[in-house]
């Protein structure tokens, strides 16, 4: 049914992709699709009495990064949180419409939030490492999973430092607390737990935003290695960084509806060379050339 | 050098347009130094008090080793310091004291953890609503309304449930234990539970996003880095139970200091011993008299290492975060 070739990006990453079924792209793209992975439509997501997000539909691509922008409040971080249902732990918060992964609705009554995580990691704002050694805190999600043997567990932590491009800096201090290194090493620390456990796909919620510029010149080269693997969808206040990184871009943004509450949006998506040259709709235009408000 | 140049304005400039306001306070803050010295007077007050009880407690401390070598009262195993030919080995008392804060910790910090474990991470919020006060009511019920239930409900509650052991008289060191256990729960639970809700949401959200389910995220991650608030938490109810004085005095008898190690039998603790010879009748400085504080110095000695010795542990086993 699908056929692997090659498709160069127009940042000139060269990556596997497939055809779908009918060789056709929803958003009216020539370049034949990957696979979808999410599929969201018409999602709402209520905190209390308070509608957050409406009405937003989107699908994300295999292997592709994905970035969700917006100015703040705009429900681009609740949107993600739903796609490993992390929204679970908020108390009050509820999720209507459809998100479905690789066509299995994410919120089926029958869905485990828990195996969902295992497949779905997850990189915060703020480097969250735990109070542990750095190698326990890569450990960690594995030990989760079950028992191993140490050898495969040392292995296996050795893989996600490396992949994490952490390694080289760590290995002779793997004991040492995950607070002793560096903003950001904290948060590649906090990668490299996520891909310890091979998810599927990996959410970054601002990912960057608690580093500065070279730290976050590391974590960029190493979303893009990454991209190789596994697919990614990113939360970025900083434009420029979905242009770097992405190759399609969502932009939301919160308006104020007739009775004045303000929910999140979403505005326009497609592909990011797209949004960023050529946007279809004014307000994307605004915030992206910076006349935003 | 004249007031026309660039960047050399006299000190007179414009002082004729707007006369400056001197630097200097109009009046001198007087109200400020004296709630300075008053809010330090406060302070040093507490410190003063603890000052005047070490030095209370010493001085007939003192005169009671005069008359009994520190090695007889430390390693003797007959107390009867009111007898015409008193024997003074504190060890039976000590003993006693020891044996209801075992079992109360034994009771205390596993019903009080895993209470707090609930409400800090499973309860809902309505139910924690209700829960949570009514600990806080509890550590607030009177000790001797909580010695008259360990005497009337739970000695002869103890005596059905465990039909086999040597029942003897109204006392038991066990059931006093226990008596205390159920004071200190809601303080292990109150402070353990403050601990853990203080631990930071990213950190359980780390754990959450790895797959981890909810025994696993308290346990293994909110636990560990509120570790030293669970252990403060430990020894502030221990510090309470070597204190303890009315349960242990009501449930296990303030006679017959003994080292048999049989709970169903009443024993006589420190605090009970000094409870119950200072509203007797002594004369003030007679041995009588002066044990009474000499247990009152050991007593003290015993909280403060148990604070020293939680002070270390608590540094040892700490997880910083942030």
């Amino acid at each position: 049914m699908a056929v692997d070739l090659t498709v160069t990006t127009a940042r000139g990453r060269t990556k596997p992709a497939s055809v779908t079924a009918d060789g056709s792209d929803a958003l009216g793209e020539p370049r034949p699709l990957p696979p979808t992975v999410f599929d969201v439509s018409d999602l709402f997501v209520t905190y209390g009495s308070h509608r957050a997000v409406r009405e937003v539909s989107l699908t994300v691509h295999e292997r592709e990064i994905t970035a969700l922008i917006g100015p703040s409040g705009c429900g681009k971080s609740t949107v993600l949180r739903c796609l490993n249902r992390m929204n679970d732990q908020v108390p009050g918060a509820r999720v209507t419409g459809k998100v479905a992964y690789y066509g299995e609705d994410l919120y089926a009554p029958q869905v485990d939030p828990i195996e969902v995580r295992r497949r779905i990691g997850m990189v915060f704002q703020k480097p969250n490492p735990f109070p542990k050694s750095i190698y326990e805190n890569v450990a960690y999600g594995l030990r989760v999973e079950g028992r191993r043997p140490k050898s495969e567990l040392d292995d296996r932590v050795e893989e996600a430092l490396t992949g994490a491009a952490l390694w080289d800096e760590v290995k002779d201090k793997l004991k040492e607390s995950g607070f002793a290194l560096s903003g950001g090493q904290q948060q590649r620390l906090c990668i490299a737990r996520a891909i310890a456990v091979r998810p599927e796909v990996l959410l970054m919620d601002e990912p960057c935003s608690a580093l500065d510029p070279i730290a976050t010149a590391k974590v960029e080269d190493l979303m893009l290695k990454l991209a190789d693997e596994f697919t990614i969808v990113i939360v970025t206040h900083n434009m420029q960084q979905a242009a770097r990184v992405s190759d399609r871009t969502a932009f939301f943004t919160a308006e104020n509806d007739s009775e004045g509450v303000r929910h999140g949006r979403l505005v326009e998506y497609d592909v990011t060379d797209k949004i960023f040259s050529n946007p279809a709709d004014r307000r994307t235009e605004d915030y992206i050339s910076g006349r935003f408000g | 050098m004249t007031a026309s140049q660039r960047g050399s304005v006299s000190p007179e400039a414009g002082a004729e347009e707007t006369p400056r306001r001197p630097l200097g306070a109009a009046r001198p803050r007087h109200g400020e130094k004296v709630v300075k010295g008053f809010l330090a007077l406060c302070a040093a007050l507490s410190v003063g008090v603890t000052i005047a009880i070490v030095v209370s407690l010493l001085t007939p401390t003192i005169g009671f080793f005069r008359e009994v070598s520190v090695v007889e009262f430390l390693t003797g195993t007959q107390w009867s310091p009111g007898f015409a030919r008193g024997e003074f080995g504190v060890l039976p008392i000590v003993v006693g004291t020891l044996t209801v804060v075992v079992i109360a910790l034994l009771v205390a910090i596993p019903i009080g953890l895993l209470s707090a474990i609930y409400l800090a991470e499973y309860a809902p919020r309505r139910v924690r609503a209700v829960i949570k006060p009514a600990l806080e009511v509890l550590e607030g019920i009177p000790t001797v309304a909580i010695g008259l239930f360990g005497l009337f409900l739970l000695r002869p509650l103890a005596e059905q449930i465990f039909p086999f052991m040597n029942w003897r008289g109204d006392f038991s060191i066990g059931v006093a234990g226990v008596a205390v256990g159920l004071l200190i729960v809601p303080l292990i639970a109150s402070v353990s539970e403050d601990a853990m809700r203080s631990v930071p949401g990213g950190l359980r959200e780390g754990a959450y996003a790895l797959g981890a389910n909810k025994m696993r995220v308290s346990l293994r991650v909110v636990f560990p880095a509120a570790i030293s608030g669970i252990v403060a938490a430990v020894v502030l109810a221990m510090s309470r139970a070597i204190g303890e004085t009315m349960i242990v005095l009501l449930v296990a008898g303030a006679g017959n200091p003994n080292l048999s190690f049989d709970l169903a039998r009443g024993a006589q603790t420190m605090t009970a011993y000094i409870g119950g010879t200072a509203t007797g009748d002594i004369a003030t400085g007679t041995t009588v008299y002066n044990t009474i504080f000499a247990v009152g110095s050991l007593l003290f000695l015993m909280t403060l290492v148990v604070n020293l010795f939680a002070i270390r542990l608590v540094r040892r086993f700490r997880e910083v975060y942030e």
